[in-house]
């Protein structure tokens, strides 16, 4: 049974203007122990798709109808206090950018012993034991120090490792990592993504990657969902994905990689930029950037069928 | 074309100068004796993690802020001595564009008042209409829909508004083009358009460029020679082709390692520690804490850049002795 499925997840934003969608029917499943990716420029909806799981959006968004089966319960059902027992305990959460997360008032060990206080029972020197491992576990040098200190004192890639430490305390079973890497250098980066990979390895943990990075996630995952305008464009394996795009826009969002044109030559571009909210083409939301678009997708809005969601990529 | 030689900025920390002791204080050193030369025509990029100092390179290139020390010419002229008035022929030959579009535009005027500012100013002889001319050719050489003129910046998304400021920065017909980060804040297919409406503008306009960025794989396809900064210090100078297919410097080669590539298997070099701080550089090669060759030389002895090769500088004792 999938550890985690979403059907036909809607989210709305209410706005003066009336309700717009932010994701339309998202539907997707991920296995114990699987690295799922979601790629999408910004706007596309794969932030609002991360925190819609945990009900973490916040007004004016909300989830419209659909279901998020997390072991068998359904998520956007639950009450907030249920929700509570889910959250940081059973999925755990890592956000983009570790100087926010992080509360700066407060020391390393205070803000683990904090979530570890609020979801288990478990005495003073047992939940500093879990601490000190957890740290060590995402290779933290002299862990017993870092207790002490406050957020200030360590780089942004240390930082990123305690976020990670404080999302395994608890032993989750899925990690929900919303551009984890974005905000650090590439040598950083290259240490977390493999940081990533092993914890999820070794303890068995899935993985919900949200990134707009291509190469991270053809690194990283095992599956990929390309998200465009709040509908999930495509749905593939990720190195099947990568070999053979199969959606106008996957393959346009590949192409402009700048290593997949010879240098000194123009780089293959998508003409136009994504719509606004309020400005949603009819029919499929690519066609009017798309260089296959005929009458029929203006009308009609594909829908994902064997893994694509285009009137040419299907027939 | 451009000439830095012994380029050195530090920014002193407020509180920590003892004046009636005659002691400086403590001060971060951001650029630390860069020489570089740009050819006419070239695309030169300075890449390296943040806090290198290869965005303060670009303002004190563009004279935005003031060297501590060394020199910069443009062609013949010595350029780091100009104040005031004295900048401002140098601001019609040397132009810059920032990371940011959605700081670096003007928000409360239209597209056209922005173009125009830097032509009237640095082009008084035109007349309102040639003027007016001018900057929609501009306009329509950016991919800017001479149309726009009329409206706000906040009417335009991240892309249009980094070609609106290429076509402000353009607009005055400038022989130098600092881009600090002009496609890091735009989305992977946005970042193809405005690349490649930087290289049409090179090719039409033979315009050179000192283009900074932290994305390795924009270098390889965009810069003719790259320059690897690390903690203030160029550690490697090398065309683009050289240095993807023999980087010898032991930071580039990690550097080139963490690329998350889209196809092939990832093998990342790991470097042991964390970027030293500016204010303490370390003593001789600012790399030697964290390079896997280094020996007591490299703790003691600054190294240079030396050309192993024609055009490609590396600045490593390791290389220099083989032991590489």
């Amino acid at each position: 049974m999938a550890l985690l499925e979403v059907r036909d997840l809607v989210v709305e934003f209410g706005l003066r203007e009336g309700a717009s969608m932010a994701l339309d029917g998202i539907s997707f499943a991920l296995e114990p122990g699987e690295r799922l990716g979601i790629v999408g420029e910004s706007g596309a909806g794969k932030s609002v798709a991360a925190f819609s799981i945990l009900n973490l959006l916040s007004a004016p968004g909300y989830i419209a109808s659909g279901q998020i089966i997390f072991d068998g319960v359904d998520l956007a059902s639950l009450s907030e206090s249920a929700l509570r027992t889910v959250r940081g305990r059973r999925i755990g959460m890592i956000f983009q950018d570790p100087m926010m997360t992080l509360n700066p008032v407060l020391s390393i060990g205070e803000q683990m012993l904090e979530c570890l206080r609020a979801h288990s029972n478990c005495s003073e020197s047992e939940a500093r034991h879990i601490c000190i491992e957890r740290l060590r576990q995402v290779q933290i040098p002299s862990p017993e120090q870092r207790l002490r200190q406050y957020p200030h004192e360590l780089s942004g890639g240390m930082r990123q490792r305690v976020i990670i430490a404080i999302a395994l305390l608890l032993d989750p079973q899925l990690i929900i990592a919303d551009e984890p890497t974005t905000a650090l250098d590439v040598t950083i980066q290259a240490e977390i993504m493999q940081l990533l990979r092993e914890l999820c390895d070794n303890e068995g943990v899935a993985l919900l990657l949200i990134t707009h990075d291509l190469g991270v996630v053809a690194q990283l995952t095992h599956r990929t969902m390309v998200l465009y305008a709040g509908r999930v464009v495509e749905q593939a394996e990720t190195a099947a994905l990568i070999r053979a795009p199969r959606h106008p826009y996957t393959r346009g969002l590949l192409d402009a990689l700048p290593e997949r044109t010879e240098p000194g030559r123009p780089l293959n571009q998508i003409p136009g930029s994504m719509p606004g909210l309020q400005s949603m083409p009819s029919g499929c939301a690519f066609h009017p950037r798309c260089n296959l678009a005929r009458a029929r997708c203006q009308s009609e809005s594909p829908a994902l069928q064997h893994g694509v969601a285009c009137w040419e990529a299907a027939c | 074309m451009l000439s830095v030689r012994g380029l050195a900025k530090r920014f002193p920390l407020a509180g920590t100068r003892r004046w009636w002791r005659g002691d400086e204080g403590l001060a971060v050193h951001a650029v630390n004796g860069v020489d570089l030369e740009a050819r006419r025509g070239e695309a030169l990029c300075v890449v390296g993690e943040s806090g290198c100092g290869k965005s303060t390179l670009a303002r004190l290139v563009a004279r935005l802020i003031d060297p501590s020390a060394g020199e910069i010419h443009l062609d013949d002229q010595r350029i780091d001595t100009l104040h005031g008035r004295e900048l401002w022929p140098l601001r019609q030959r040397v132009q810059m564009i920032f990371q940011n579009p959605y700081a670096s535009l003007n928000p409360r005027m239209t597209v056209q008042q922005t173009l125009l500012e830097p032509v009237r100013l640095h082009r008084s002889s035109l007349s309102q209409s040639e003027a007016q001319e001018h900057i929609e050719q501009v306009m329509r050489s950016v991919g800017v829909d001479p149309s726009w003129g009329a409206r706000y910046p906040h009417e335009f998304s991240g892309g249009q508004r980094q070609r609106i400021s290429i076509a402000r920065a353009l607009s005055v017909s400038p022989e130098l083009v600092i881009a600090d980060e002009p496609i890091s804040a735009l989305d992977v297919s946005i970042q193809a358009q405005v690349l490649n409406v930087l290289m049409e503008a090179q090719a039409s306009a033979s315009l050179t460029y000192l283009f900074i960025t932290h994305d390795l794989s924009v270098v390889e396809h965009f810069g003719d020679r790259v320059a690897v900064m690390y903690l203030g210090r160029i550690c490697e100078l090398a065309p683009a082709r050289s240095l993807f297919s023999g980087a010898r410097h032991p930071y580039t080669q990690a550097l080139l390692s963490a690329i998350p590539r889209i196809r092939g298997q990832h093998q990342p070099q790991k470097l042991h520690g964390e970027v030293p701080t500016p204010v303490h550089s370390p003593s001789g090669c600012v790399f030697h804490g964290r390079c896997p060759l280094a020996n007591a030389r490299c703790r003691e002895q600054i190294p240079v850049l030396r050309e192993t090769q024609p055009g490609h500088t590396i600045a490593c004792h390791a290389v220099e002795e083989g032991r590489d």
